[in-house]
């Protein structure tokens, strides 16, 4: 039914390192990526880009770095949405206050300063262990909410607190104007879905040959056992430090985008301790340490409520359900999957994912 | 400086600090029992006050209303033990932590739903008028000012804390739930029933969290803002051990004069207000720093 790992032989140690090792899964993913290069682009509508697609990627890149703290190096964070606004902050200050940046560079730069602010924040984890870690990242958390807060000059002075991005922001390349791809272009919701789309495969490929290289490793054996990582020699603070920054790196790069490619203004309300714990469910939800779970998290917990809500006008028609009916329903269901889920599969989606490739691999064979 | 004001403003925190006391003391309880570290608290704390109000204002009498939802929160920790805990008996800690994660969404979306998302005031009858206490201490010569409401919520938490710790320490319960948090094994292999014990934590629980629940909402209104009593709580434990009991009530005391004074004389210092979130967990990180599991935390032995 479905292809198989068996009987594909390599012959050189090259071939059998790649990041893909089967040919149907190389095809696959170029296909996947061409698809929503060339198709997507071509057909979805506006509601699809801004409401569905580019916040899902958004919020993905975010649990991958999530995912690269907890799921793959075991420490606790619950400030991703602290990180997210240091990167979003980042972004717009670099943006407003330097004539030549472009917008890849600023996103490479958020994230790098929200690194930088992970690396403080996650230098406690050298000495403390387990639950006592969260103390740290929330303090990251709420110094967040309140710095960009208590001093202006990081929203340019806005009163309102709530800055809405100009379309002169949107400086993909250097001379970019007198080409079709102009500020217009990018500012448009095709051209969002575009630097979106881009930035997300760019940090997934790294990500997917970080966690199998020496550093991956590294941090999986400082989940599994910091103590029996330290006797064989792997350094344990370096390991952990270097997953902080990658992870809020990935939280950084994601902030900016969340602001820059999603709601298209700057408010630091929006990055509160409710969106580190979005963060959070997504990656129990998707699968603790894995990839491809931490997307499948980020379209399930996003998506869920905007399909009660569709699904519910669809079949009442229009506002017949109140949005506080909607809201409470779908955290007891988001609640209740979180509990099921951890009891009966606590790999996520992501080991469901496996499991069901599994049955098809055998069917209608064995069972 | 002005010693009358720095001492008003520490016995201030110091009183708010039992506050968060109430609520660290039922974290406690639950890691202790059971090493599951309850993110639940908060919205059980909003659970109870909701229901106890909405009750009330249903002309039910106030005891009545205090019995019911007394048996509610005790059935409520009895459900979350059997369909929750129990399943993930022995999983790590994570996961264990993450499971109460999504029971606090799925006890907020129920306590919203079931009842309403309104903000409701509660009203003990305790009264929230100042006392002075000048001429008190002739000694130092100081006039400062408490408020009475604050010094009846410290009543309580220490009539609390009394009544847990003679529980723990003279019924045999109290004895089966001191050997369970020892060590779970060698607790069931003397014939402790670990579920029926941890039934009891989750129920002690629930009574501790109305308590808790209808004072804080005494003092800043019944509605979701209630459910942050679980951030208050946590730095509060961390800071004193996460299975100490006496911990938890110094813990307090730490974090809540810490957040007071802070507030007054540091926020001043780095140019902005309201930096008691930030504030109180920083504090937490640097009694961590140099006691890693919390002043009363017991240190773990790790062995490879």
């Amino acid at each position: 039914m479905f292809y198989r790992e068996a009987g594909k032989l390599v012959g050189s140690f090259g071939k059998d390192r790649r990041m893909l090792p089967l040919l149907e899964d190389r095809w696959l993913a170029v296909l996947f990526v061409a698809f929503m290069y060339f198709v997507v682009t071509a057909i979805a509508s506006d509601y699809m880009f801004t409401a569905i697609l580019i916040p899902i990627m958004v919020l993905g890149v975010a649990t991958l770095g999530l995912n690269i703290a907890v799921g793959y190096t075991g420490q606790l964070s619950l400030g991703t949405a602290g990180f997210m606004c240091f990167g979003a902050f980042s972004a717009f200050n670099l943006i407003l206050r330097i004539d030549w940046m472009t917008i890849p560079l600023a996103f490479f730069l958020s994230g790098m300063i929200a690194g930088g602010v992970g690396i403080i924040f996650g230098l406690p984890s050298l000495r403390i262990k387990g639950f006592y870690l969260i103390v740290s990242t929330l303090a990251a958390q709420f110094f967040a909410e309140w710095v960009f807060n208590a001093y202006p000059w990081f929203l340019n002075y806005t009163s309102s607190g709530v800055v809405s991005l100009p379309m002169h922001h949107y400086r993909v390349f250097p001379g970019q104007e007198n080409t079709p791809f102009n500020a217009a272009f990018w500012y448009s919701s095709q051209g969002r879905y575009l630097v979106t789309l881009t930035v997300t495969i760019l940090l997934v490929l790294a990500c997917k040959n970080l966690v199998r290289s020496n550093t991956g490793r590294n941090w999986m054996a400082v989940r599994d056992m910091d103590i029996a990582a330290k006797v064989i020699g792997i350094p344990v603070a370096k390991t952990k430090l270097m997953a902080f920054f990658i992870s809020t790196f990935y939280c950084g790069v994601a902030g900016a985008m969340y602001c820059y490619c999603y709601i298209g203004n700057l408010d630091f309300m929006i990055f509160n301790l409710r969106r580190s714990f979005l963060v959070m469910f997504m990656v129990i939800v998707g699968g603790l340490g894995s990839i491809l779970g931490s997307f499948l998290g980020a379209i399930f917990v996003y998506a869920w409520p905007i399909l009660i809500t569709r699904g519910s006008d669809f079949i009442f028609g229009g506002g017949a359900i109140d949005t506080a009916f909607i809201e409470n329903n779908s955290k007891i269901v988001v609640g209740t999957i979180i509990i099921v889920l951890l009891i009966r599969e606590p790999g996520g989606f992501a080991a469901l994912w496996s499991s069901s490739k599994q049955k098809l691999r055998v069917w209608p064979f064995a069972q | 400086m002005d010693y009358a004001f720095f001492l008003e403003v520490l016995v201030g925190g110091l009183l708010s600090g039992i506050m968060y006391s109430l609520v660290a003391i039922g974290f406690v309880l639950i890691y202790k029992s059971s090493g599951v570290f309850n993110f639940a608290q908060g919205t059980m704390l909003l659970l109870a006050a909701l229901t106890f109000v909405s009750l009330t204002e249903r002309m039910v009498n106030f005891w009545v209303a205090f019995a019911i939802t007394l048996m509610i929160m005790v059935v409520l920790g009895i459900i979350i033990e059997r369909t929750v805990m129990r399943p993930l008996a022995n999983q790590s800690l994570l996961s264990l932590f993450m499971a109460t994660v999504g029971l606090n969404y799925f006890l907020e979306g129920l306590a919203q739903g079931v009842w309403d998302s309104a903000v409701h005031g509660v009203n003990l009858g305790i009264s929230n008028d100042p006392i002075f206490l000048i001429d008190k201490f002739p000694v130092l010569g100081l006039d400062i000012i408490v408020s009475y409401f604050d010094m009846a919520a410290a009543g309580i938490a220490g009539l609390m804390i009394l009544g847990l710790s003679l529980f723990f320490t003279f019924t045999r319960t109290g004895l089966s739930l001191r050997a369970v948090s020892d060590d779970h094994l060698a607790a069931m292999a003397v014939g402790i029933p670990l579920s029926r014990i941890w039934a009891i934590v989750w129920a002690v629980t629930g009574v501790i969290c109305l308590i808790a629940g209808l004072l804080w909402g005494d003092r800043v209104s019944v509605s979701f803002t209630l459910t942050s009593a679980v951030l208050k709580g946590l730095p509060v434990i961390l800071i004193g051990g996460l299975t100490s009991i006496p911990g938890a009530i110094v813990g307090g005391l730490i974090i809540g004069a810490s957040e007071k004074l802070g507030e007054i004389y540091v926020a001043e210092w780095i140019g902005g207000q309201g930096i008691e979130h930030w504030w109180a967990y920083t504090t937490a990180l640097l009694f961590l720093m140099v006691r890693p599991t919390g002043i009363f935390g017991e240190k773990e032995i790790e062995r490879v």
